[in-house]
Protein backbone atom coordinates (compact mmCIF):
# COMPACT_ATOMS: atom_id res chain seq x y z
CA UNK A 1 0.00 0.00 0.00
CA UNK A 2 1.34 3.28 -0.74
CA UNK A 3 2.21 5.26 1.80
CA UNK A 4 2.21 9.36 2.05
CA UNK A 5 4.88 9.97 4.70
CA UNK A 6 4.69 12.90 6.80
CA UNK A 7 7.48 15.03 7.76
CA UNK A 8 8.38 16.73 10.66
CA UNK A 9 11.39 18.78 11.41
CA UNK A 10 12.63 19.16 14.66
CA UNK A 11 14.39 22.11 15.67
CA UNK A 12 15.23 24.83 18.32
CA UNK A 13 17.41 27.79 17.35
CA UNK A 14 19.13 27.40 20.20
CA UNK A 15 21.47 24.78 20.83
CA UNK A 16 21.46 22.15 23.96
CA UNK A 17 17.82 22.28 24.45
CA UNK A 18 17.57 18.87 23.58
CA UNK A 19 16.92 18.58 19.54
CA UNK A 20 18.57 15.24 18.77
CA UNK A 21 17.15 13.39 22.18
CA UNK A 22 13.76 14.30 21.38
CA UNK A 23 14.72 13.27 17.59
CA UNK A 24 15.85 10.02 18.61
CA UNK A 25 12.92 9.44 20.90
CA UNK A 26 9.95 10.78 19.21
CA UNK A 27 10.79 8.32 16.49
CA UNK A 28 11.85 5.51 18.70
CA UNK A 29 8.23 6.38 20.55
CA UNK A 30 6.24 6.36 16.71
CA UNK A 31 7.82 3.23 15.40
CA UNK A 32 7.17 1.43 18.49
CA UNK A 33 3.69 2.52 17.91
CA UNK A 34 3.92 0.91 14.66
CA UNK A 35 4.42 3.46 11.98
CA UNK A 36 7.33 3.53 9.51
CA UNK A 37 9.86 5.55 10.85
CA UNK A 38 13.06 7.34 9.07
CA UNK A 39 15.26 10.02 10.81
CA UNK A 40 17.14 11.69 9.15
CA UNK A 41 20.08 13.66 10.84
CA UNK A 42 20.99 17.01 9.21
CA UNK A 43 23.52 18.48 11.45
CA UNK A 44 26.20 17.69 8.83
CA UNK A 45 29.89 17.92 10.59
CA UNK A 46 28.35 17.41 14.05
CA UNK A 47 26.73 14.33 13.81
CA UNK A 48 25.13 12.96 16.68
CA UNK A 49 21.75 11.31 16.48
CA UNK A 50 23.81 7.83 15.11
CA UNK A 51 25.75 8.14 18.99
CA UNK A 52 21.85 8.66 20.65
CA UNK A 53 20.14 5.91 19.01
CA UNK A 54 23.08 3.55 19.76
CA UNK A 55 24.19 2.84 15.79
CA UNK A 56 27.46 4.98 15.22
CA UNK A 57 28.84 1.65 14.91
CA UNK A 58 26.92 0.58 11.60
CA UNK A 59 27.29 3.30 9.70
CA UNK A 60 29.02 2.72 6.42
CA UNK A 61 26.96 5.23 4.31
CA UNK A 62 25.99 8.83 4.86
CA UNK A 63 23.57 11.48 3.85
CA UNK A 64 26.39 13.53 1.72
CA UNK A 65 27.25 9.98 0.11
CA UNK A 66 23.66 10.19 -0.93
CA UNK A 67 23.58 13.62 -2.19
CA UNK A 68 26.76 13.04 -4.15
CA UNK A 69 25.83 9.77 -5.61
CA UNK A 70 27.69 7.58 -4.41
CA UNK A 71 25.55 5.18 -2.88
CA UNK A 72 21.64 4.45 -3.11
CA UNK A 73 19.41 6.19 -0.21
CA UNK A 74 18.80 2.05 1.02
CA UNK A 75 22.40 1.93 1.28
CA UNK A 76 22.91 4.52 3.64
CA UNK A 77 19.23 3.59 6.13
CA UNK A 78 20.42 2.28 8.70
CA UNK A 79 17.42 -0.24 10.88
CA UNK A 80 17.53 0.21 14.08
CA UNK A 81 18.56 -2.54 16.18
CA UNK A 82 15.63 -2.98 18.68
CA UNK A 83 12.89 -1.96 16.19
CA UNK A 84 12.80 -3.11 12.47
CA UNK A 85 10.45 -0.10 11.16
CA UNK A 86 13.07 2.75 12.74
CA UNK A 87 15.55 3.91 9.71
CA UNK A 88 18.36 6.29 10.55
CA UNK A 89 19.85 8.20 7.81
CA UNK A 90 23.35 9.54 9.67
CA UNK A 91 24.81 12.75 8.60
CA UNK A 92 28.57 13.23 7.34
CA UNK A 93 31.19 14.01 10.10
CA UNK A 94 33.78 14.92 7.79
CA UNK A 95 31.89 17.74 5.54
CA UNK A 96 30.22 20.84 6.26
CA UNK A 97 26.34 22.14 5.71
CA UNK A 98 27.00 23.24 2.07
CA UNK A 99 27.26 19.46 1.02
CA UNK A 100 23.57 19.05 1.03
CA UNK A 101 21.17 21.69 -0.43
CA UNK A 102 17.62 22.27 0.48
CA UNK A 103 16.47 21.00 -3.28
CA UNK A 104 18.54 17.80 -2.09
CA UNK A 105 16.60 17.41 1.17
CA UNK A 106 13.12 17.61 -0.73
CA UNK A 107 14.37 15.41 -2.94
CA UNK A 108 15.09 12.43 -0.69
CA UNK A 109 11.89 13.07 0.88
CA UNK A 110 9.88 12.75 -1.70
CA UNK A 111 11.75 9.25 -2.49
CA UNK A 112 11.23 8.03 1.04
CA UNK A 113 7.19 9.44 1.67
CA UNK A 114 5.78 7.12 -0.54
CA UNK A 115 7.11 3.87 1.93
CA UNK A 116 7.27 5.61 4.99
CA UNK A 117 4.69 7.13 7.69
CA UNK A 118 6.82 9.89 9.17
CA UNK A 119 10.56 11.05 8.35
CA UNK A 120 11.86 13.21 11.29
CA UNK A 121 14.41 15.62 10.64
CA UNK A 122 17.30 16.51 13.16
CA UNK A 123 18.10 19.96 12.26
CA UNK A 124 21.34 21.82 13.69
CA UNK A 125 21.41 24.79 16.19
CA UNK A 126 21.05 27.89 14.11
CA UNK A 127 19.42 29.48 11.53
CA UNK A 128 22.06 29.51 8.46
CA UNK A 129 22.04 26.82 5.61
CA UNK A 130 21.46 23.54 7.94
CA UNK A 131 18.47 25.21 9.81
CA UNK A 132 17.18 25.88 6.02
CA UNK A 133 18.15 22.39 4.55
CA UNK A 134 16.12 20.94 7.78
CA UNK A 135 13.02 22.84 7.33
CA UNK A 136 13.04 22.97 3.23
CA UNK A 137 11.32 19.62 3.34
CA UNK A 138 9.15 19.62 5.88
CA UNK A 139 5.40 19.38 5.93
CA UNK A 140 5.26 20.32 10.33
CA UNK A 141 7.82 21.71 12.51
CA UNK A 142 8.28 21.37 16.23
CA UNK A 143 10.39 23.38 17.98
CA UNK A 144 11.91 22.47 21.06
CA UNK A 145 12.96 24.74 24.00
CA UNK A 146 13.74 24.84 27.33
CA UNK A 147 12.07 26.92 30.11
CA UNK A 148 14.71 29.60 30.04
CA UNK A 149 14.95 32.87 28.38
CA UNK A 150 17.01 32.84 25.65
CA UNK A 151 15.83 29.52 24.58
CA UNK A 152 12.32 30.84 24.70
CA UNK A 153 13.74 34.01 22.52
CA UNK A 154 15.28 31.74 20.19
CA UNK A 155 12.24 29.61 19.69
CA UNK A 156 9.86 32.64 19.00
CA UNK A 157 12.43 33.92 16.05
CA UNK A 158 12.22 30.28 15.13
CA UNK A 159 8.47 30.50 14.79
CA UNK A 160 8.63 33.72 12.57
CA UNK A 161 10.86 32.38 9.97
CA UNK A 162 8.57 29.02 9.81
CA UNK A 163 5.80 31.45 9.71
CA UNK A 164 7.15 33.32 6.94
CA UNK A 165 8.39 30.38 5.52
CA UNK A 166 4.50 28.98 5.41
CA UNK A 167 5.38 25.65 6.64
CA UNK A 168 1.52 26.29 8.81
CA UNK A 169 1.79 26.41 12.47
CA UNK A 170 4.65 24.99 14.63
CA UNK A 171 4.34 22.69 17.42
CA UNK A 172 5.79 22.96 20.75
CA UNK A 173 7.91 20.48 23.02
CA UNK A 174 8.88 22.04 26.09
CA UNK A 175 12.26 20.28 27.54
CA UNK A 176 13.64 19.63 30.65
CA UNK A 177 11.36 21.37 33.08
CA UNK A 178 12.15 20.97 36.72
CA UNK A 179 9.36 21.96 38.74
CA UNK A 180 10.73 22.10 41.82
CA UNK A 181 12.37 25.21 40.58
CA UNK A 182 9.35 26.65 38.78
CA UNK A 183 7.60 26.71 42.19
CA UNK A 184 10.28 28.53 43.83
CA UNK A 185 10.34 30.76 40.71
CA UNK A 186 13.33 30.05 39.36
CA UNK A 187 12.59 28.81 35.99
CA UNK A 188 9.97 29.79 33.74
CA UNK A 189 6.51 28.16 34.30
CA UNK A 190 4.83 26.26 31.26
CA UNK A 191 2.19 29.13 31.13
CA UNK A 192 4.79 31.31 30.52
CA UNK A 193 6.12 29.68 27.44
CA UNK A 194 2.67 29.28 26.18
CA UNK A 195 1.82 32.96 26.57
CA UNK A 196 5.03 34.05 24.80
CA UNK A 197 5.11 31.95 21.94
CA UNK A 198 1.14 31.53 21.38
CA UNK A 199 1.79 27.84 19.54
CA UNK A 200 0.06 24.46 20.12
CA UNK A 201 1.92 22.82 22.55
CA UNK A 202 2.47 19.02 22.50
CA UNK A 203 4.74 17.93 25.28
CA UNK A 204 5.77 18.43 28.39
CA UNK A 205 9.17 16.60 29.42
CA UNK A 206 10.63 16.40 32.63
CA UNK A 207 14.56 17.09 33.44
CA UNK A 208 15.79 14.15 34.35
CA UNK A 209 19.22 12.43 34.74
CA UNK A 210 18.28 9.42 33.79
CA UNK A 211 17.87 11.05 29.89
CA UNK A 212 21.77 11.43 30.11
CA UNK A 213 22.24 7.69 31.15
CA UNK A 214 20.24 6.94 27.96
CA UNK A 215 21.87 8.64 25.94
CA UNK A 216 25.32 7.85 26.33
CA UNK A 217 24.27 4.05 26.41
CA UNK A 218 22.47 5.07 22.72
CA UNK A 219 18.86 3.33 24.15
CA UNK A 220 16.38 6.30 23.88
CA UNK A 221 14.18 6.56 27.22
CA UNK A 222 11.22 6.01 25.52
CA UNK A 223 11.39 2.90 24.83
CA UNK A 224 11.54 2.49 28.72
CA UNK A 225 8.30 1.30 29.96
CA UNK A 226 8.42 2.47 33.41
CA UNK A 227 10.03 6.16 32.75
CA UNK A 228 7.54 9.06 32.99
CA UNK A 229 10.58 11.33 30.69
CA UNK A 230 10.18 8.05 28.75
CA UNK A 231 5.96 8.59 29.07
CA UNK A 232 6.39 12.35 28.40
CA UNK A 233 8.18 11.34 24.78
CA UNK A 234 5.88 8.42 24.07
CA UNK A 235 2.65 11.26 24.55
CA UNK A 236 4.68 13.54 22.01
CA UNK A 237 4.65 10.76 19.73
CA UNK A 238 0.84 9.77 20.21
CA UNK A 239 -0.09 13.54 20.00
CA UNK A 240 1.78 13.62 16.46
CA UNK A 241 0.36 10.30 15.36
CA UNK A 242 -3.39 12.29 15.92
CA UNK A 243 -4.11 10.92 19.57
CA UNK A 244 -5.93 12.81 21.87
CA UNK A 245 -3.58 12.81 24.78
CA UNK A 246 -4.14 14.67 28.29
CA UNK A 247 -1.22 16.12 29.50
CA UNK A 248 -0.27 14.59 33.05
CA UNK A 249 -1.12 17.82 35.38
CA UNK A 250 -3.15 20.48 35.17
CA UNK A 251 -1.09 23.43 34.13
CA UNK A 252 1.25 21.34 32.40
CA UNK A 253 5.21 20.05 33.50
CA UNK A 254 4.14 17.37 36.00
CA UNK A 255 6.34 17.08 39.14
CA UNK A 256 7.44 13.81 38.67
CA UNK A 257 10.00 14.14 41.92
CA UNK A 258 7.94 12.37 44.52
CA UNK A 259 4.78 14.66 45.16
CA UNK A 260 2.38 12.45 42.82
CA UNK A 261 -0.64 13.33 44.98
CA UNK A 262 -0.66 16.48 44.28
CA UNK A 263 -1.45 16.09 40.37
CA UNK A 264 -4.67 16.92 39.02
CA UNK A 265 -5.78 15.03 36.28
CA UNK A 266 -7.95 16.21 33.49
CA UNK A 267 -10.44 14.01 31.51
CA UNK A 268 -9.08 12.20 28.36
CA UNK A 269 -9.92 14.21 25.06
CA UNK A 270 -10.16 17.51 26.92
CA UNK B 1 16.08 50.77 -19.57
CA UNK B 2 16.84 47.18 -19.79
CA UNK B 3 14.56 44.97 -17.37
CA UNK B 4 17.97 44.32 -15.11
CA UNK B 5 19.96 46.98 -14.34
CA UNK B 6 23.69 46.67 -12.34
CA UNK B 7 24.98 49.08 -10.46
CA UNK B 8 28.07 49.35 -7.84
CA UNK B 9 27.04 52.10 -4.58
CA UNK B 10 28.93 51.86 -1.51
CA UNK B 11 26.58 49.80 -0.09
CA UNK B 12 26.65 47.06 -2.09
CA UNK B 13 25.22 46.42 -5.27
CA UNK B 14 22.50 47.84 -6.47
CA UNK B 15 20.09 45.13 -9.05
CA UNK B 16 17.12 47.53 -10.37
CA UNK B 17 14.66 45.11 -12.21
CA UNK B 18 12.08 46.49 -14.34
CA UNK B 19 8.22 46.53 -15.91
CA UNK B 20 7.12 43.14 -16.88
CA UNK B 21 5.50 40.29 -15.48
CA UNK B 22 7.26 39.59 -12.13
CA UNK B 23 7.72 35.25 -12.90
CA UNK B 24 9.67 36.46 -16.27
CA UNK B 25 11.53 39.07 -14.43
CA UNK B 26 12.72 36.48 -11.74
CA UNK B 27 13.75 34.67 -14.46
CA UNK B 28 16.09 37.87 -16.47
CA UNK B 29 17.68 38.13 -12.84
CA UNK B 30 18.54 34.80 -12.23
CA UNK B 31 20.21 34.14 -15.89
CA UNK B 32 21.72 37.80 -15.87
CA UNK B 33 23.58 36.53 -11.86
CA UNK B 34 24.24 33.58 -13.35
CA UNK B 35 26.45 35.21 -16.89
CA UNK B 36 28.11 37.28 -14.48
CA UNK B 37 29.70 34.13 -13.22
CA UNK B 38 32.22 34.35 -10.07
CA UNK B 39 32.39 37.65 -10.66
CA UNK B 40 29.37 38.59 -7.72
CA UNK B 41 30.25 35.90 -5.64
CA UNK B 42 30.09 37.28 -2.15
CA UNK B 43 28.22 40.67 -3.20
CA UNK B 44 25.53 42.66 -1.00
CA UNK B 45 22.69 42.65 -3.03
CA UNK B 46 20.35 45.27 -2.93
CA UNK B 47 17.02 44.85 -5.20
CA UNK B 48 14.75 47.43 -6.17
CA UNK B 49 12.26 45.88 -7.27
CA UNK B 50 9.92 49.18 -7.62
CA UNK B 51 6.51 48.02 -7.51
CA UNK B 52 6.23 44.62 -7.58
CA UNK B 53 4.61 42.71 -5.04
CA UNK B 54 5.91 39.78 -3.66
CA UNK B 55 4.70 37.54 -1.23
CA UNK B 56 6.79 35.73 1.90
CA UNK B 57 6.94 32.82 0.54
CA UNK B 58 8.33 34.46 -3.04
CA UNK B 59 10.87 36.30 -1.35
CA UNK B 60 12.31 32.95 0.42
CA UNK B 61 12.77 31.69 -3.03
CA UNK B 62 14.23 34.46 -4.34
CA UNK B 63 16.92 34.47 -1.20
CA UNK B 64 17.34 30.83 -1.58
CA UNK B 65 18.30 31.04 -5.60
CA UNK B 66 20.43 33.75 -5.10
CA UNK B 67 22.40 32.32 -1.95
CA UNK B 68 22.64 29.32 -4.24
CA UNK B 69 24.50 31.60 -6.31
CA UNK B 70 26.67 32.99 -3.59
CA UNK B 71 24.73 36.63 -3.83
CA UNK B 72 23.18 37.56 -0.35
CA UNK B 73 20.07 39.35 -0.78
CA UNK B 74 20.81 42.15 1.94
CA UNK B 75 18.11 45.08 1.29
CA UNK B 76 14.60 44.79 -1.30
CA UNK B 77 13.80 48.34 -1.84
CA UNK B 78 10.06 48.32 -3.32
CA UNK B 79 6.97 50.72 -2.99
CA UNK B 80 4.72 47.91 -2.52
CA UNK B 81 4.07 47.67 1.01
CA UNK B 82 3.17 43.71 1.00
CA UNK B 83 7.14 43.39 -0.76
CA UNK B 84 8.49 45.46 2.59
CA UNK B 85 6.79 43.14 4.87
CA UNK B 86 7.60 40.11 3.18
CA UNK B 87 11.43 41.52 3.61
CA UNK B 88 10.82 42.95 6.44
CA UNK B 89 9.77 39.34 7.71
CA UNK B 90 12.52 37.43 6.28
CA UNK B 91 14.85 39.95 8.01
CA UNK B 92 15.72 41.64 5.15
CA UNK B 93 16.46 45.41 4.92
CA UNK B 94 14.20 47.59 3.37
CA UNK B 95 16.25 50.94 3.65
CA UNK B 96 19.52 51.54 2.72
CA UNK B 97 21.55 54.58 4.07
CA UNK B 98 21.48 57.95 1.13
CA UNK B 99 24.20 57.51 -0.67
CA UNK B 100 25.65 60.78 1.45
CA UNK B 101 25.11 59.84 4.92
CA UNK B 102 25.32 62.21 7.92
CA UNK B 103 28.43 60.77 9.57
CA UNK B 104 26.96 61.45 13.04
CA UNK B 105 24.19 58.50 12.23
CA UNK B 106 27.02 55.87 11.49
CA UNK B 107 27.06 54.58 15.34
CA UNK B 108 23.25 54.01 14.80
CA UNK B 109 22.93 50.14 14.78
CA UNK B 110 19.22 51.17 13.23
CA UNK B 111 19.51 51.82 9.28
CA UNK B 112 16.85 54.32 9.48
CA UNK B 113 17.66 56.60 7.04
CA UNK B 114 14.89 57.71 3.94
CA UNK B 115 15.51 57.27 0.69
CA UNK B 116 15.32 60.58 -0.79
CA UNK B 117 12.25 59.89 -3.17
CA UNK B 118 8.55 61.52 -2.96
CA UNK B 119 6.71 58.22 -2.67
CA UNK B 120 8.30 57.98 0.52
CA UNK B 121 8.21 61.25 2.00
CA UNK B 122 4.61 61.27 3.44
CA UNK B 123 4.43 62.11 6.78
CA UNK B 124 0.74 60.63 7.22
CA UNK B 125 0.73 57.64 5.84
CA UNK B 126 0.07 54.39 8.31
CA UNK B 127 1.21 50.78 8.13
CA UNK B 128 -0.66 48.28 10.03
CA UNK B 129 0.44 44.68 10.51
CA UNK B 130 -2.24 42.15 11.51
CA UNK B 131 0.01 39.32 13.35
CA UNK B 132 2.19 39.00 16.21
CA UNK B 133 6.04 40.20 15.55
CA UNK B 134 8.27 37.48 16.75
CA UNK B 135 11.86 37.99 17.93
CA UNK B 136 13.95 38.96 15.10
CA UNK B 137 11.12 40.88 12.86
CA UNK B 138 11.96 44.04 12.36
CA UNK B 139 9.45 47.23 11.37
CA UNK B 140 10.35 50.30 10.03
CA UNK B 141 8.15 52.69 8.61
CA UNK B 142 8.23 56.61 8.23
CA UNK B 143 4.61 56.92 8.93
CA UNK B 144 2.53 55.55 11.85
CA UNK B 145 2.71 51.78 12.48
CA UNK B 146 -0.23 49.88 14.05
CA UNK B 147 -0.23 46.64 15.34
CA UNK B 148 -3.23 43.88 16.09
CA UNK B 149 -1.03 41.31 18.16
CA UNK B 150 1.97 41.25 20.02
CA UNK B 151 5.34 42.77 20.03
CA UNK B 152 7.43 39.94 21.24
CA UNK B 153 10.85 40.50 23.37
CA UNK B 154 13.97 40.82 20.36
CA UNK B 155 11.23 42.48 17.63
CA UNK B 156 11.62 46.02 16.80
CA UNK B 157 9.75 48.87 15.74
CA UNK B 158 11.25 51.99 14.10
CA UNK B 159 8.33 54.39 12.97
CA UNK B 160 8.14 58.25 12.11
CA UNK B 161 4.99 58.60 13.68
CA UNK B 162 3.06 56.88 16.50
CA UNK B 163 2.57 53.39 17.33
CA UNK B 164 -0.08 51.89 18.19
CA UNK B 165 0.13 47.75 19.74
CA UNK B 166 -3.17 46.23 19.95
CA UNK B 167 -1.99 43.68 21.93
CA UNK B 168 1.19 43.05 24.16
CA UNK B 169 3.85 45.40 23.63
CA UNK B 170 7.50 43.58 24.66
CA UNK B 171 9.74 44.34 22.03
CA UNK B 172 11.92 47.47 21.29
CA UNK B 173 9.96 50.52 19.54
CA UNK B 174 10.76 54.10 18.66
CA UNK B 175 8.63 56.33 17.70
CA UNK B 176 8.53 59.60 16.31
CA UNK B 177 12.37 58.44 14.98
CA UNK B 178 12.80 61.38 12.48
CA UNK B 179 12.55 63.44 15.95
CA UNK B 180 8.96 64.20 16.25
CA UNK B 181 8.84 64.91 20.27
CA UNK B 182 5.05 65.29 20.21
CA UNK B 183 4.95 60.98 18.72
CA UNK B 184 3.23 58.13 20.88
CA UNK B 185 3.11 55.04 22.21
CA UNK B 186 0.24 53.27 22.93
CA UNK B 187 -0.59 49.38 23.94
CA UNK B 188 -2.87 47.24 25.92
CA UNK B 189 -0.02 45.82 27.82
CA UNK B 190 3.02 48.35 27.61
CA UNK B 191 6.01 46.67 29.07
CA UNK B 192 8.68 47.14 26.30
CA UNK B 193 12.10 46.49 26.54
CA UNK B 194 13.13 49.59 25.63
CA UNK B 195 11.01 52.73 24.67
CA UNK B 196 12.16 55.57 22.26
CA UNK B 197 10.39 58.50 21.78
CA UNK B 198 12.35 60.70 18.97
CA UNK B 199 15.79 61.60 21.06
CA UNK B 200 14.60 59.97 24.69
CA UNK B 201 15.05 56.92 25.43
CA UNK B 202 13.25 54.48 28.55
CA UNK B 203 14.03 51.46 29.86
CA UNK B 204 10.75 50.67 31.71
CA UNK B 205 10.31 48.85 35.34
CA UNK B 206 10.44 45.48 34.98
CA UNK B 207 7.57 45.26 37.49
CA UNK B 208 4.71 46.77 36.53
CA UNK B 209 2.17 47.82 38.86
CA UNK B 210 -0.01 49.20 36.13
CA UNK B 211 -2.33 46.98 34.52
CA UNK B 212 -4.40 47.88 31.49
CA UNK B 213 -3.78 49.91 27.78
CA UNK B 214 -1.08 52.67 28.75
CA UNK B 215 0.12 55.62 26.47
CA UNK B 216 3.59 56.62 26.52
CA UNK B 217 4.85 60.08 25.50
CA UNK B 218 7.45 62.97 26.26
CA UNK B 219 6.96 65.31 29.33
CA UNK B 220 9.38 67.74 30.00
CA UNK B 221 11.94 65.88 28.23
CA UNK B 222 11.22 62.69 29.76
CA UNK B 223 9.45 59.53 28.56
CA UNK B 224 6.21 58.86 30.71
CA UNK B 225 3.64 56.23 30.69
CA UNK B 226 -0.06 56.74 32.00
CA UNK B 227 -2.89 54.59 32.35
CA UNK B 228 -5.30 55.36 29.09
CA UNK B 229 -8.14 56.52 29.99
CA UNK B 230 -11.33 59.09 29.11
CA UNK B 231 -8.84 62.39 29.95
CA UNK B 232 -6.43 61.29 27.35
CA UNK B 233 -8.65 61.42 24.48
CA UNK B 234 -9.26 65.24 24.87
Amino acid sequence: MAKTARVITITSGKGGVGKTTATANISAALAALGNKVVCIDADIGLRNLDVVLGLENRIVYDLVDVVEGRCKLRQAMIRDKRLEDLYLIPAAQTRDKNAVSPKDMIRICDELRKEYDFIIIDSPAGIERGFKNAIAPADEIVIVTNPEVSAVRDADRIIGIVEADQKGPAKLVINRINMEMVERGDMLAVADVLELLAVELIGIVPEDQAVLVSTNRGAPIALEPKSKTGQAFRDVARRLAGEEVAFSTANGGGNFFGRISKLIRPKAGS
Amino acid sequence: MPEVAFKGIREGLLVSLGDGDWPSLEQTLYEEVGKQGTFLKGAKLILDVDAHSINAASMGRLRDQLADQGLALWAVLSRSPLTEQSAQLMGIATRIHEPDPDPEQSDDEVEYVEEPSEHLALTDVGMMIKRTLRSGANISHNGHVTIIGDVNPGAQIIAGGNVVVWGRLRGLVHAGAEGDDNAVVCAIDLSPTQLRIAGHIAVPPTEREQNGPEVAFVRDGQVVAEAWTNQNST
